[in-house]
């Protein structure tokens, strides 16, 4: 009894607005709000394989999140964590929570198909429909139900505007996506994920099938996006991680190593590990 | 001693002869069916399809029952198979969990294996009693004043052979559909379900991703309906009429052929029936091309694959062009 009392209370929030979990253990030092996402003691298994061990990391708000690792070091698996598209894999078990603003998406009233419009995602190959540009881009609003074409319409200005592919489609919108070109593809994914107005966009590699200048406008793009969304972002290129995150989180063979602002993970990395990879030295 | 490798002039020769000889052979069997067809050709004319009449007796041959039969079972039969054969074709790659998918599809693969006679004589003693009773239930009740209904309830007729035929087309269906739904690439249901959508949402993005194949699938049952024989003879009714009611015993260009061929007496009935084989022969030509124009036209939709942009991992439409 006598500790407890001893012990600093980490919850005193302000006012009690409600009794949700994000007064968890706000240890993290001088943390300038309270994190958008927290993973707490995250483990994943595909089957038998343990891909994913004891992961503890927090995501800011409208911030850019990186994940850097060598290949199968469990990056994309936590990010496709994040929006529960693990849970298309049969076989799959998980421990631990992700807490968006407070609420387990792992808890068991959860619905799965809320947290994939809360937690948009953009993947690694631009994966549009076989339909017209703007059929794509309000896939997810139709699925919501909106049918009135001048919301439709209004939205999908915004989110093509909001992916930087408006001044370049704007007059063939009702014509095939298929027939854009890849870096402009993948702009429309972004701009599909845009449009239902997601709390966070997950990006999963979304640039490795393009050119430099195509990745060069995806980039700009984030450095855009980060002032409206929450952006967690996986990518091989530690050039781009440099360049676009705030903070980066290095993983190895499922165990996150390393997880500090950007600029620290790659000029004063604390684990040896991080600077061989960082350095080149294997990766 | 010659090496067996490197002779790349000898593949060419070998398959441009094997596909000349496909032409030839389709060639071959419309000349032929001509051939025998000549006097029925030449007594009749164009009025062989349109003529109602089939009375040998007299010798008056007419195709148009026939024709009609086919279609209309066909059609039938496909309004049937379609939704069925999708559906479990959905089912066995969406639905199920993964260690029961392939036996499944094999089981539903496996009624094509069936022979005909068998699904004739499942029809004759097993559906057949089945839709008389359900004809005799619908002929009580006031439905009976619509055409499609009209008339006594045999058991034998129609309806039972568009049922026959949906039983016998639906492995086609559903296999060819469950492998266009298979070659749907894992993406686009990601990005669907990655926007929030249900299963069921999902598996419309991958349909819709498939169509053209899935419209494939459809038109290869319906060019097996077309052209099967046996168990639509033995259930059919064999009656050349025609007649808007699902109850009516009508009769099919096959089954009229296999009925009749090895009675028919004289020359002209001979070459009448003949001449049915080659407007069965001709519609499924036609039928085949019109398919494949259907499918051409689906793939450039309006905002669909167009600019001669090939799609990513499209599904080949190349299924209906086996529906022969």
């Amino acid at each position: 009894m006598e500790t407890a009392t001893m012990t600093p209370s980490p919850t005193t929030p302000t006012h009690a607005v409600s009794m949700d979990a994000r007064s968890a253990p706000a240890s993290a030092p001088a943390a300038d709000a309270p994190p958008l996402i927290e993973i707490g003691g995250f483990s994943f298994w595909y089957g038998p394989k343990q891909a994913l061990f004891d992961i503890d990391l927090r995501i800011r708000e409208r911030a850019v999140t990186a994940f850097i690792g060598p290949s199968g070091c469990g990056k994309s698996t936590l990010l496709r964590c994040l929006n529960r598209m693990n849970d298309l894999i049969d076989g799959v078990r998980v421990e631990g929570s992700v807490r968006v603003q407070g609420q387990d998406l792992y808890g068991p009233d959860v619905d799965v198909v809320d947290v994939r419009k809360r937690l948009g995602m953009v993947f690694q190959k631009s994966n549009p429909f076989p339909k017209s540009i703007f059929e794509n881009v309000v896939y997810g609003l139709r699925l919501q139900g909106v049918k009135n074409k001048g919301v439709l319409r209004d939205a999908c200005e915004k989110a093509l505007r909001g992916s930087a592919l408006w001044d370049e489609v704007k007059d063939r919108i009702e014509e095939s996506a298929l027939s854009l070109s890849g870096g402009q593809m993948q702009r429309l994914c972004i701009a599909r994920a845009l449009a239902v107005e997601p709390e966070v966009v997950l990006m999963d590699e979304p640039c490795s099938a393009l050119d430099p200048i195509a990745t060069a406008k995806i980039e700009e793009l984030i450095f855009q996006l980060k002032e409206r969304f929450t952006i967690v972002i996986v990518t091989h290129n530690m050039q781009q991680a440099a360049r676009v995150s705030d903070e980066t989180g290095f993983f190895m063979l499922g165990k996150l190593i390393e997880f500090d602002k950007t600029d620290v993970i790659f000029t004063r990395p604390k684990q040896k590990m991080t600077e061989d990879y960082i350095t080149g030295r294997f990766g | 001693m010659r090496r067996r490798g490197g002779d790349d002039g000898g593949l060419e020769l070998g398959t441009s002869a094997v596909a000349v000889l496909v032409v030839a052979l389709v060639a071959a069997i419309g000349l032929e069916l001509l051939h025998g067809s000549r006097l029925s050709i030449a007594k009749f004319g164009w009025s062989f399809w349109t003529g109602r009449d089939w009375d040998p007796v007299s010798g008056e041959f007419g195709a148009l029952p026939f024709i009609w039969g086919t279609f209309y079972s066909s059609l039938l039969a496909l309004l049937v198979a379609a939704p069925v054969g999708v559906g479990i074709a959905v089912f066995t790659t969406d639905v199920v969990p993964p260690r029961f998918r392939r036996p499944l599809a094999f089981l539903a693969e496996l009624l094509a294996a069936v022979p005909s006679i068998v699904y004739g004589l499942w029809g004759i003693f097993v559906l057949v009693p089945v839709v008389r009773g359900l004809e005799t239930v619908v002929s009580r009740t006031p439905l009976r004043k619509l055409p499609l209904f009209s008339g006594p309830p045999y058991g034998l007729g129609m309806l039972s052979a568009g049922l026959i035929l949906a039983l016998m087309v639906i492995p086609y269906v559903s296999s060819v559909s469950r492998e266009v739904l298979q070659a749907v690439p894992v993406a686009q249901r990601e990005a669907a379900y990655a926007l929030g959508a249900t299963r069921w949402e999902a598996i419309r993005a991958a349909l819709h991703y498939g169509r053209t194949g899935i419209l494939g699938a459809v038109f290869l049952g319906f060019g097996r309906a077309f052209g099967e024989t046996m168990a639509v003879t033995m259930v059919i009714g064999n009656n050349p009429q025609l007649s808007a009611s699902l109850f009516a015993p009508q009769y099919s260009m096959a089954a009229v052929i296999a009925n009749e061929f090895s009675e028919a007496t004289g020359d002209l009935y001979l070459h009448a029936l003949t001449e049915i084989g080659l407007v069965l022969f001709v519609i499924t030509l036609l039928v085949n091309a019109a398919s494949r124009l259907l499918i051409w036209s689906v793939q450039r939709g309006p905002g669909r694959v167009s600019d001669g942009v090939p799609a990513p991992e499209t599904i080949p439409p190349a299924r209906a062009g086996e529906a022969a």
